[in-house]
This record gives C-alpha cells, sequence and structure tokens, in this order.
C-alpha cells in the first residue's frame, strides 16, 4: 500500500483555503437590528404577489402594502380608528363626507386629491380591472352594476367636488364606512403615474408611488425588499425607523426561528413543532388573536345527507371545543369556537359577544345518539351513514381530520371519510358542493361583525355549501341596511341564533398565533386585519 | 458528425414538444384552476381574469395551439401567483441563482467524491474506508431535507459557539451565502460519486500498468495523482452530465430552507398554486436544459468515440 503523504497535504491545503476564505465574510452578514442607523430586518413567507393595491387580496402583499400606503382611515395599536389621508370625516344614512388633510404627499412630492381616490375606486370595480375585491365597493351607489358591466365606471357615487374633499354616495346603508375604506382596496392611485406606467403598476419598485411611512426602496423579486422612511408623508415625525428591510424570503418556519436565534430578524411566528425549541432557548413567547375564525361547514345542497337536521345537530353534540383546543390545537392562544363572530369583535357599546352572548357549547354523546336515530329514520337508511370530510393538506389539517374521524366513529360510529387536497383543488371542490362537511375558516376583510355575518346569506359566493334560509338573509339584510348600532347588534343576534339553533356549521376554534420578537423592538402592530403585523410606528429602545 | 448532430437536435425539439404536451395536458386534468381564490369571485370578475389569461378560449385545440405558438417565440407569458411578472422575466432572475448554486454544488460533489472514493480504495476495509462507506450510505439514504435542516442549525449553533458570524444562516447575494447550500445540495452526488470512484480506483490500482509504473520505481504520489486518480475518475465524468442537470434542478428544498431566490423554488410553488404559465415555462425550460445537456455529452461522445455515432 502506498503512503498518502502528498494527498493528504493536499487535502488539508484545501480546507485551509476554505475556511480562510470564510473569514473576511464574518460580521459581513446583517444582524436584526441596527440602532444606529434605526433599522430593523425581518422575513417575509413569499414573494408579495401583487403590489397593485386595486388588485390585490393577499396578506403578504396588504401587509407591504400597509406600510407604504396610507388610507382615508387606519387602526392604531389599540384598534381605534384614527385620521389617515382625510383629518375628518362624516357618515350619513345615504353617503359620507371626507375632508382630506392639506400636507398629504405622494412620494413624488404631490399632493394627495380627492381625485386620486375617484380614480382608484373607479379603477377597482372596473370590471376590465378584474379586480378580485370588487366586492368590497359594494353599497356605493352603482357600484354592483358596473362590475356587471351594465353601467359605465364614470357613475360609481363617488366625487371630489374640491381637489380636498370627496363625496361618497351609498346605495344602501354602510354604517361601518369608515372603517371599511382602511381597507387596502380603498388605498389611493395617482393617475397620471398609473397610466403612464401602462399596465406595469406595482410590478417594480419604480412603478409604484407611495403615500405611506415608507417607500420600497428595493425589490429583488423572490430575494429582498427594503423600504425606508418617506420623507414626504406627513406624519414623519412620528415614525422613528429609517429603514425596514426583508433580507430574506422562506415560508419556511424552522429557517426563520433559526434566523432569529442567529439574530438576524427581529421576528419569527411559531408553530407547535417550532414552540419547543422556543422555550428551550427560554425565550419569552407572544400571543395574538390573528382574527379568524374555524368551523366545520356542512354541504346543505339537495341530496345530501348533511341536510337533515338531526345528523347536524348529532354531529355538532359530539364535538366539544375545547377538548379540540388544548388536545388536538395544542399551542396556546387559541380560543374556543362559540360563535361565528370572534371575540374581538366590538358592538354598539362593548364586545360584540357580551352584548349577544351565545349559548355555551353543549357536549352530550347519548343526546348526540338519539339524534342520529332520528336523523336514520328521516333519511330512510339501514345504518349509520359514510360521510366525506374535505380538508387541506397541511399537518394540522391532516391532525384535525384525523381527530373528527375518530370523534364520530366513537360518538356515532359513523365513518368519516377524509379528503385530503391541496389549496386549489379543495376550494374547487368546495365551489362544486363535492363533500359533507369541509374544515373552513375566515379571515375578516374590516373591523365590523358584518363581515363574518353576511357569509351565509344565500347570495353570498363564498357561501359554499349552499345555506339558503330567507329568516337569515332577512336578519342579514337587517344588519346591512341599518345605521343604528343598536339595531344591528340585534341583527347580528338573530343571525348568530339561527346559526347556532339549525347547526349551519359547527364553530371550533378563534385561531391565535404565537411568535418571539426581539427585546429591544416596541410598539410591533400584531392585528387582525391587515397590515400584521405592522412595524411602521415600531421604535427601539436599547435593552 | 454533421448529420449526427442534426439528427441529434431534431430528436430535441421532439422530445421538447412531447415533454410540453405531456405538462400541458395533465396541468390541465388536475382539478382546480388558477383563478379560483379563497374569496369567490362574481361571474363578470371571473370571466373578464379568464380572458386576460386567454383561459376563456377551449383548452383544445385553441389554448394548446396558442401556447406552442408562443412557445416557439420563447414568450411564456404573464405569471397567475407573481402578477404583473413575465414568466420569462421570473426564469432569467431565477435561473443564474439555481445554477450558481448549481456549479458550487457539482464542483463540491466532484472534488469531494474522487478525493473520498480514491481514499477508501487505498484504505480499502480498513476503518477509514469503514467509516466513510458509512457516512456514503447516510448521505444516499438520507433525504436533502434533513440534511438543510441540519446543516442550517448547525451553522446556527457555530455562529453562537464563535461569537461571530462564520457563516449567514440563510439568505442570497455573497459568496459566504452559498457555502453551506452547494454542500447540502452536493452532499448525496458526493456520496454517489465516492461509491462510484472507490469501484473504479480498486480496480485500476490493480491494473498492470500500475504495476509497470511501481516497477519502474514512480514513487506512491507519482503512483495516486498521475497514473491511478485520472484513469479511475473517467466514469465519474460520464455521470456528471446528467448529475449537472439533476443538482441545478433539484434544489427546491434547499432554496426554501436557505431562502435562496431560485428556480426549484419558482417551480414547486407553481406546481402547488396551479400557475398554468409557470409550471408550462419551468417545465419546458428545465426539459430543454437537460435535453440540452443529453445532447451535448453525446455529441463529446460522439467526437471521442467514433462508434456511438453508429447508435
Amino acid at each position: 500500500m502506498m503512503r498518502l503523504g502528498p494527498a493528504r497535504r493536499r487535502i488539508a491545503l484545501l480546507l485551509s483555503c476554505l475556511l480562510a476564505a470564510a473569514a473576511p465574510w464574518a460580521g459581513a452578514a446583517e444582524n436584526a437590528v441596527d440602532f444606529e442607523g434605526r433599522v430593523i430586518r425581518m422575513v417575509l413567507p413569499q414573494e408579495p404577489p401583487q403590489l397593485d393595491s386595486s388588485k390585490a387580496t393577499d396578506q403578504v402583499s396588504t401587509r407591504v402594502l400597509g406600510h407604504v400606503m396610507e388610507a382615508l382611515t387606519r387602526f392604531d395599536g389599540q384598534g381605534r380608528l384614527v385620521p389617515g389621508v382625510a383629518e375628518r370625516w362624516e357618515i350619513r344614512r345615504d353617503g359620507a363626507t371626507f375632508w382630506l388633510r392639506e400636507d398629504a404627499r405622494w412620494s413624488d412630492g404631490s399632493p394627495v386629491t380627492a381625485a386620486d381616490f375617484v380614480f382608484s375606486w373607479r379603477h377597482a370595480v372596473d370590471p376590465i380591472t378584474a379586480s378580485e375585491y370588487a366586492f368590497i365597493l359594494q353599497g356605493i351607489e352603482n357600484a354592483e352594476a358596473i362590475s356587471q358591466g351594465e353601467a359605465p365606471i364614470t357613475s360609481l357615487g363617488v366625487s371630489a367636488p374640491e381637489p380636498r374633499r370627496l363625496e361618497v354616495r351609498f346605495s344602501r346603508a354602510l354604517a361601518y364606512f369608515d372603517k371599511l375604506v382602511a381597507f387596502a382596496t380603498f388605498y389611493p392611485l395617482k393617475e397620471s403615474f398609473y397610466r403612464a406606467r401602462d399596465g406595469r403598476y406595482g410590478a417594480d419598485a419604480e412603478d409604484m408611488l407611495f403615500n405611506g411611512p415608507f417607500v420600497i426602496e428595493r425589490w429583488d423579486h423572490g430575494a429582498r425588499l427594503e423600504m425606508a422612511k418617506n420623507p414626504h408623508y406627513w406624519d414623519r415625525d412620528n415614525i422613528y425607523l429609517n429603514r425596514i428591510e426583508f433580507p430574506y424570503i422562506t415560508a419556511d418556519t424552522n429557517a426563520a426561528l433559526n434566523l432569529f436565534k442567529d439574530n438576524r430578524i427581529i421576528l419569527a411566528a411559531l408553530d407547535s413543532e417550532t414552540m419547543e425549541n422556543a422555550l428551550d432557548q427560554r425565550w419569552r413567547i407572544e400571543r395574538f388573536n390573528d382574527g379568524s375564525a374555524w368551523y366545520i361547514e356542512f354541504n346543505h345542497r339537495d341530496g345530501r345527507l348533511t341536510q337533515n337536521w338531526n345528523l347536524r345537530r348529532a354531529l355538532a353534540l359530539s364535538f366539544d371545543t375545547y377538548e379540540f383546543i388544548n388536545r388536538v390545537i395544542g399551542t396556546p392562544g387559541n380560543l374556543p369556537g362559540l360563535s361565528l363572530y370572534p371575540s374581538y369583535m366590538q358592538g354598539a357599546k362593548q364586545r360584540l359577544l357580551q352584548e349577544i352572548p351565545p349559548p355555551e357549547p353543549v357536549t352530550d354523546w347519548t343526546l348526540a345518539r338519539e339524534h342520529l336515530e332520528k336523523a336514520i329514520v328521516e333519511l330512510d337508511l339501514s345504518e349509520p351513514p359514510e360521510l366525506v370530510l374535505l380538508t387541506g393538506n397541511s399537518p394540522t389539517a391532516n391532525k384535525q381530520a384525523e381527530f373528527l374521524q375518530t370523534l364520530w366513529k366513537d360518538a356515532l360510529g359513523l365513518t368519516v371519510r377524509i379528503d385530503r387536497q391541496i389549496f386549489k383543488q379543495r376550494l374547487a371542490k368546495m365551489t362544486a358542493g363535492d363533500f359533507d362537511l369541509v374544515a373552513a375558516g375566515w379571515g375578516p376583510d374590516y373591523l365590523d361583525p358584518l363581515t363574518f355575518g353576511d357569509l351565509f346569506a344565500s347570495w353570498n359566493l363564498n357561501n359554499r355549501g349552499r345555506y339558503a334560509n330567507p329568516a337569515l338573509d332577512a336578519c342579514v339584510r337587517k344588519a346591512q341596511n341599518s345605521v343604528a348600532a343598536e339595531t344591528r347588534v340585534e341583527a347580528f343576534g338573530c343571525i348568530q341564533r339561527i346559526l347556532l339553533e339549525d347547526h349551519t356549521l359547527i364553530p371550533t376554534y378563534e385561531r391565535g398565533q404565537i411568535y418571539v420578537i426581539h427585546p429591544a423592538v416596541k410598539g410591533a402592530i400584531r392585528r387582525q386585519t391587515s397590515p400584521d403585523p405592522d412595524l411602521a410606528r415600531a421604535w427601539l429602545e436599547q435593552p | 458528425m454533421g448529420r449526427y448532430a442534426i439528427k441529434r437536435i431534431f430528436q430535441g425539439l421532439i422530445t421538447i414538444w412531447f415533454i410540453a404536451t405531456a405538462t400541458f395536458a395533465a396541468m390541465h386534468a388536475v382539478p382546480g384552476d388558477p383563478l379560483s381564490n379563497e374569496k369567490a369571485t362574481t361571474e363578470a370578475i371571473r370571466k373578464n381574469l379568464e380572458a386576460r389569461y386567454g383561459l376563456d378560449r377551449p383548452v383544445f385545440p385553441d389554448q394548446y395551439f396558442i401556447f406552442l405558438g408562443n412557445m416557439a417565440k420563447g414568450d411564456f407569458g404573464l405569471s397567475f401567483t407573481q402578477q404583473n411578472r413575465r414568466v420569462n422575466d421570473i426564469i432569467l432572475d431565477a435561473f443564474p441563482v439555481s445554477a450558481q448554486l448549481g456549479v458550487l454544488a457539482i464542483a463540491f460533489a466532484a472534488i469531494g467524491g474522487v478525493l473520498l472514493g480514491a481514499f477508501t480504495a487505498l484504505k480499502r476495509n480498513r476503518w477509514p474506508d469503514v467509516t466513510v462507506m458509512l457516512a456514503v450510505i447516510l448521505g444516499i439514504s438520507v433525504p436533502s431535507f434533513v440534511f438543510a435542516a441540519l446543516g442550517q442549525l448547525a451553522l446556527v449553533n457555530a455562529n453562537d459557539a464563535l461569537g461571530f458570524t462564520l457563516l449567514p444562516v440563510a439568505g442570497w447575494g455573497e459568496l459566504s451565502h452559498m457555502v453551506m447550500p452547494a454542500v447540502v445540495l452536493g452532499l448525496s452526488t458526493l456520496a454517489f460519486l465516492t461509491r462510484l470512484m472507490r469501484s473504479s480506483m480498486l480496480e485500476v490500482l490493480t491494473a498492470d500498468y500500475i504495476r509497470t509504473a511501481r516497477a519502474k520505481g514512480v514513487s506512491d504520489g507519482g503512483i495516486f495523482w498521475r497514473h491511478a486518480l485520472r484513469n479511475a475518475s473517467l466514469p465519474v465524468i460520464t455521470v456528471l452530465g446528467p448529475a449537472i442537470a439533476a443538482i441545478t434542478t433539484g434544489g427546491f428544498v434547499v432554496e426554501l430552507v436557505f431562502a435562496i431566490p431560485g428556480l426549484g423554488r419558482a417551480f414547486v410553488e407553481a406546481v402547488q398554486q396551479l400557475d398554468y404559465t409557470l409550471i408550462m415555462g419551468t417545465t419546458v425550460f428545465y426539459g430543454s436544459f437537460l435535453v440540452f445537456m443529453v445532447i451535448v455529452v453525446d455529441l463529446i461522445y460522439g467526437l471521442i468515440d467514433p462508434r456511438v455515432r453508429l447508435v
């Protein structure tokens, strides 16, 4: 055998070259917080799909937009509505007036005018734009007719009689309109700039104009996005941070936690797996209610077994939301599913669920079996039926579906077949009605109970179980068309009572999320509607 | 040679057409479509969206032939998921990233594999050989997402222990960002090449010319570097072609974990979101790349060995 002298030396040389090459890079990476430069760094779960505010629908896009754009109104850290571009406003039964502040500016220095809102809103309802969120403008005069292509876009009930006064006419009462206009679809767009981009608005950083606290300064697609403080923003003196940078784009929660541990990002979302890891590090784990309500939706179409009330009641009576959140979901911060309305929703004077308290859910397997017996007789079956539970393909969705499968087998002797589908296929099956039960959830578009309350109206396209009940529709109309807060709360109570008594759905839980955040970062806002997380008004305190 | 080349290129074009057609058919056979979203849209809006992407026409023949026509022009249209962006731009942005990473991974795998393979052959059946071969089995059988997670965790702990950044944990832009992902991406190829090299080296070491060289008094090092290593590396070079294609296209998990804006990630996300245009763009691009690599390898074979041209 040969000696390996020269070879060994060469390998050693190669290795030391590699190490030596690595040394100068030390310190080149950027820290999570730069106190001097007032910079924070974060991870984005994905490349923002659409930064044209008139077309944006997803949370990542609206999160980015929420830092660089400003609507007429916005929500502060306590969830209170505060002035944005509008310094004051008035909501009437038939319309609204917004008075715009004088110092509101675009990032090119030009003033933000009422005409910028008129253009933006007309553009959003224009059927040519094909904005998926055009529905959110419904209630403004002619919005529906325009989006169906039956009226010209200039007939939309919005006008700018003066550069700093915006007039809106309603086709039905919109008591919550001041909250609604905080949503991304209502952001202004400057017509001359928008048209000059010739369809490329929002495609790159230079193809956008900003009126919010920050501007997008750099956007390397899929890799990096950097925001810098907007020198033209009217409230710039209350913006502490100079930059918010996203040097990482990945949906991998483990990678995010590693980056957090390595002091590269200020915030990492946790799941049940990474929570253990964070606990081991003795980090402070923060929790917040992300706003979404989750439930099992029944298929109410003709010919479906789940059209039977006794069967639905049997399934509902065997379910225990407390067991579900403690044993199945397992992460802290989740709340029991008691109603379609999440607990944070405001009523007339206090929290909505304090004004219309939902009944405490009953779990009673004996009673459940009685209802199943009745269902079997009514449906003319010889034995307990087999049901299809449609669900997503995430590990969490799997775990929940398997729990339900076992539960209904044990409690009722029912066979539940789990139909796991990836996102688009699940949607296709939901829309086609190819399920008996589906695990679904809903996040609020605006902070009014109606965003949940109208979900099961017979005309709502998101009512994928096609539940149709004239009594419910009447309550929804009342909630839509009334202005008085008490009347609306009454209507929301009516909706809740019908949904729970009729077992239109089984509320399962209100989702909570957990995360870790850099201790020097103060004033980070987590909220139920976009933008979340909101760092626009955050500041740094040296520990 | 010229006729052979033309024949191979023609075959390559047929292959690409076949890949495109099969993907097109499979993609449209899947239930659901790229336009459906959590929030339902009205009929009118849906119709306009369909018109924007040309989905309002029948899938066959209209959409199919329009697609083929555009493909021939090298235009894959607008992406559904990264709205406002053209698929061509996405590929142009993301492929160089994957390619850089791939080249580095291949270099690591090839150099490492050849050296380790030769080394184990020399130490045959002794503990260094046994240890490395055990590691090789691990390297081949453990999936890359495990290595990716472990590699990243190792970096976090190393940086923590050292008190300075040895290598960044994730991200893209500098050479330092590429080291760990390239190592992780190259590991299984390295393991495979090590095994190949080891058996090839064992064969070469018993060959007559090695004995001749030794009889002529060539030093051990000279025999190893000049005679044995060179000859034993030939089979490794043969499999490098397909390995390059596999590595440059197979980096999805590594790209996700290390937050690298590569094409592998774009491709998998496109499939999950049923982004028709991005699926077709990336598949056809990858397919063409693979076919191109195979043709290049074949032509090189043809130059070296005239018999290949007859096949």
